[in-house]
């Protein structure tokens, strides 16, 4: 076990884990205090004004103060949507990732400390889960809602869809990691120490081997957000993720996207930068997480 | 005064492919006196710990208990439901393991650990369960227990490590206490220390001791009976004194031979020929008849049960050291 005053030396001794962790910190920040910093609310439709639409940035010809990236195409500053875009993006990435967490998590302990047949069983399901891409997955689950629910209800509920659909397509990742953990740390003795105290199973799974599961899975979790962002925006990209009224980092990206060859390349151009810094920063701190916390684990288990 | 723990027979199976078993234990025996101190004394491999764990039904698959009963305070503790028996574990049988930094969580405080034991017994508050707590880590002296309540393992040394688990094993009061070999991983300092704490508590709580190991030294001054395990089974059972004395099995002496201090000042020590055999291939007859040089025609063909011999004491050989009775 590593004291938190070493994990802050260590810490403050890498430039890249601080240069990301500042950057990640920046966005968080940005995307936290989007409705007091934002120059606009771009989801409020009194503010929006068609004849702002697709003005370039300030300091570009034709380019005004009040739109310091520009605007798109329905006269929303790309500064106030790349804002909050951001937050909706970490918002579901957190989300996928709680719920990724929580099935993953549960259904791992139970594989691991069981054994028997209901690890082969959980096992098995979590490879055939393995082997579909997340990406298709997604597409067909999406398009089947947003077919059963119409286009309203689909964009009211998109946001808890996204969440549902990446956080159950990737929890195997989660069971895996947990159950080797779980398979190494129950021949233990303080396992057997806590079984002659009297204990029953249950307490001994959660109060005694899930903590000692869960230095992997903090690793595993950092980079899970990035991925379950990169798949929101891919999604969001083809057009079944979030609507153009609440647009994610991935709904800006793809919303700017036809405009790229009539001039018009900051309402793609801001957004994907913003994405690639926040996809980045997560990266290095994961790698730098698993690198300090266990040199042994690898990426994806 | 009847036993308070009484084992018949008991018989512990792990299977070897897939019809077939072996077993580590093969039919064992042994009582405990309320407040009585027991010393299980065995090579490794003779089945000791295994002893330990089956008595308090912790085999764990793909192990079993195949046979036998043990009765503590009159009940059968095999024939209970997993929810029972769990009300005897640590309540009233506590064990203490070799090694205190693996029995002890690492992420978890001594104060976390020691609350679940109290917890794990009865609803307890918190602040009733940080008094006994550092009651009892004082009582184990282990110095500035407020602030050790609230450390981590890897905070404390090996001794006082062991100190905390033996106060952990302490706070619910048991009656019995199994300690499988609880000072082979301390320093030879800390061993004697630790070993006259333990049984300074309990004499002085009339906790009942079965004492795991393979220091024949350490059992001479702690324990009151002996028993000598080989193979699965009791071959030598008896007062500790008498037995260290004038063992009568030739394992027994074997053992106490290879010991300093047991023989002449000068002579060498001797060394029992040959190793224990693997479990699965156990010879016809008699278990440590390869190895023993009295071992004659019957010694093969049949094996000796462990049968009354000197006045308290029993042995299991068809020709004790010293003639029969």
């Amino acid at each position: 076990m590593m004291s938190a005053a070493e994990f802050r030396r260590r810490f403050l001794r890498d430039p890249t884990a601080v240069g990301a962790g500042i950057v990640l910190l920046a966005l968080v920040a940005m995307a936290a205090l989007a409705p007091v910093l934002a120059p606009q609310n771009p989801y409020d439709p009194m503010q929006l004004d068609i004849m702002d639409s697709e003005m370039p940035p300030s300091w570009l010809p034709g380019g005004e103060d009040r739109f310091p990236l520009g605007t798109d195409p329905q006269g929303r500053g790309v500064l106030s949507t790349i804002m909050y875009g951001t937050g909706i993006s970490l918002l579901i990435g957190l989300g996928a990732v709680a719920v990724q967490m929580l099935i993953g998590v549960t259904l791992g302990l139970i594989a691991g400390y069981r054994g028997g047949w209901l690890d082969s069983l959980l096992m098995r399901i979590a490879d055939i889960q393995l082997s579909l891409s997340t990406l298709m997955l997604a597409i067909v689950a999406l398009a089947v809602f947003s077919a059963a629910f119409g286009p309203d209800l689909y964009s009211d509920l998109a946001i808890f869809m996204l969440i549902a659909v990446i956080g159950v397509a990737e929890w195997p990742r989660f069971a895996r990691t947990v159950r080797a953990s779980v398979l190494a740390e129950r021949k233990k003795e303080y396992v057997d120490a806590a079984r002659t105290i009297g204990l029953s199973p249950g307490t001994i799974m959660r109060r005694h081997v899930l903590p000692n599961t869960l230095t992997p899975v903090l690793v595993i979790a950092t980079i899970q957000v990035a991925e379950a962002i990169v798949t929101e925006a891919a999604l969001s990209f083809l057009g079944l993720g979030m609507p153009a009224t609440q647009p994610s980092l991935g709904a800006l990206i793809r919303s700017g996207f036809e405009f790229i060859f009539s001039g018009a390349w900051w309402i793609t151009f801001f957004p994907a930068v913003v994405l690639i810094l926040l996809i980045l920063s997560l990266n290095l701190l994961g790698d730098w997480l698993r690198d300090t916390l266990n040199p042994k684990l690898r990426r994806g288990a | 005064m009847s036993a308070l723990l009484e084992v018949r027979d008991l018989r512990v199976a792990f299977p070897r492919g897939r019809s077939d078993e072996v077993f580590a234990l093969r039919g064992v025996d042994l009582s405990l006196k309320r407040g009585e101190r027991l010393g299980v004394v065995g090579e490794s491999g003779a089945g000791k710990s295994m002893l330990a764990f089956a008595i308090l039904d912790l085999i764990q698959s793909p192990g079993r208990i195949a046979g036998g009963s043990i009765r503590f305070d009159g009940q059968n503790l095999l024939a209970m439901s997993e929810r029972e028996i769990r009300r005897v574990r640590g309540k009233r049988i506590a064990m203490i393991f070799q090694d205190p930094m693996a029995t002890l969580n690492p992420v978890l405080t001594i104060g976390r650990q020691m609350a679940e034991a109290l917890e794990a017994h009865g609803r307890i508050s918190e602040r009733e369960a940080r008094r006994r707590s550092v009651e009892m880590l004082k009582a184990v002296q282990v110095p500035q227990a407020e602030a050790r309540y609230d450390a981590y393992p890897h905070e404390l040394s090996g001794g006082l490590r062991q100190r905390v688990v033996i106060a952990i094993a302490l706070l619910a009061e048991p009656e019995i206490i199994i300690a499988d070999e609880p000072t082979t991983a301390l320093d030879v300092t800390i061993q004697a220390e630790i070993m006259a704490l333990l049984l300074r508590l309990c004499r002085e709580r009339e906790v009942g001791l079965i004492l795991i190991t393979h220091d024949l030294a350490v059992v001479a001054e702690v324990t009151e009976r002996l028993m000598i395990m080989y193979a699965g089974r009791c071959v030598e059972e008896g007062p500790t004194s008498e037995v260290i004395a004038r063992p009568r099995h030739p394992y027994a002496a074997g053992l106490l031979a290879s010991l300093p201090g047991h023989t002449e000042p000068g002579a060498r020590l001797t060394q029992i020929p040959g190793s224990m055999p693997p479990l699965g291939a156990l010879p016809e007859g008699c278990a440590f008849r390869p190895r023993c040089e009295h071992a004659y025609a019957r010694c093969h063909l049949e094996r000796p049960e462990l049968e009354p011999d000197l006045p308290g004491r029993r042995v299991a050989c068809y020709l004790p050291l010293g003639g029969r009775t």
